[in-house]
């Protein structure tokens, strides 16, 4: 169990061993350097702090610059664009200031993967909750509005939670269980089986089942 | 970028040698087909590999890269028969141009139409 932060390439259709067309994501995953360790003796579990993606020292706020120093050193640039914890099962092998890239996924069978969906800004009823509509003609004029949203002196209220219309996507997501189909490490490149949440180049959380 | 990534991992599974041929022509394509069967006496499923052509009229070409395809229409006992290829896929073994047609558009779509004699195509030379 060890996971990755990555990008979203995008999509394209490579045959598989048998030869057919099978619609595989394109990731750039890593290279992740470890910047810190969770211990079951200071944090009651075991867990990789990981920085991925290269940003300039005055970019950085004083706080996380002194942090990162600590770990790595001066430089000019830091991983540090995205920070997040993976946990893990045992923290033996891991050192901070290590760098972890897609060759973790070697010889892995399926992942799962976490990313925020596209956004869609506000949307209606029908998009956002799949409501039917109205008649588009014959004197309709009840096209794409949501109806009734209740029902009479009893209530007297709307109900909590009613589907209605709002702000619709950039929602985290889990996809599970997605086949690793291809690891080409020089590229820091994984390739896996179907879709994967969030439009290309978003920020994606690989882990490995 | 993100273009330019995708395009260096299709080139590796392109295929390098496709005849030239276009909507019109009439080509065999040779597809393999991997058959399983069970033995009757060691009850071992057992592969085999077998190769079947598919000859008739390209009536379409589509798509782009790692993700063209063409279309083969046939007529077997009366019925028309339409079978998309994707150009690139590895289980076509072999694509054989068999005759040049003279066509004067890029789909071909209207031969769906006609039955007979008149469904055929003129030869180019």
């Amino acid at each position: 169990m060890i996971g990755l932060i990555g990008k979203k390439i995008g999509m394209t259709q490579l045959p598989d061993e048998k030869g057919h067309m099978t619609p595989v994501t394109v990731l750039e995953v890593g290279p992740c350097t470890i910047l810190g360790l969770r211990t079951p003796e200071r944090d009651g579990y075991t867990a990789l702090k990981l920085g991925y993606g290269e940003v300039p020292v005055r970019k950085l706020n004083k706080p996380l610059l002194g942090e990162l120093k600590k770990v790595l050193g001066e430089r000019e640039t830091y991983p540090a664009r995205v920070i997040r914890e993976f946990r893990v099962d045992k923290l033996n092998g891991y050192e901070p200031g290590q760098q972890l890239d897609v060759r973790v996924f070697e010889g892995v069978q399926t992942v799962d993967i976490t990313g925020y969906t596209k956004g869609r800004g506000f949307t209606g009823v029908i998009k956002r909750w799949g409501f039917s509509g109205g008649p588009k003609s014959h004197g309709s004029k009840f096209h794409r509005r949501p109806g009734s949203i209740g029902q009479t002196t009893f209530p007297g209220r709307v109900w909590k939670g009613k589907k209605m219309a709002g702000h619709y996507g950039m929602e985290r997501v889990t996809v599970r269980n997605l086949k690793v189909f291809k690891v080409i490490p020089e590229k820091n490149l994984l390739i896996v089986k179907g879709a994967v949440p969030g439009p290309n180049g978003r920020v994606v959380y690989v882990r490995a089942r | 970028m993100a273009d330019q990534i995708i395009r260096e991992i299709e080139q590796e599974y392109l295929k390098k040698e496709i005849p030239d041929f276009r909507p019109g022509d009439t080509v065999r394509v040779y597809v393999r087909i991997t058959e399983t069967k069970e033995d009757p006496r060691t009850k071992e499923i057992v592969e085999k590999v077998r190769i079947q052509p598919f000859e008739g009229v390209v009536i379409r070409r589509r798509g782009g890269g790692l993700r063209e395809t063409f279309t083969v229409r046939k007529i077997t006992q009366g019925i028309g028969i339409e079978r998309i290829f994707p150009l690139h896929s590895p289980l076509i073994e072999k694509i054989e141009v068999r005759r040049r047609g003279k066509v004067r558009r890029a789909k071909l779509y209207y031969l769906r139409d006609r039955i007979g004699k008149r469904a055929r195509v003129k030869e180019r030379r």
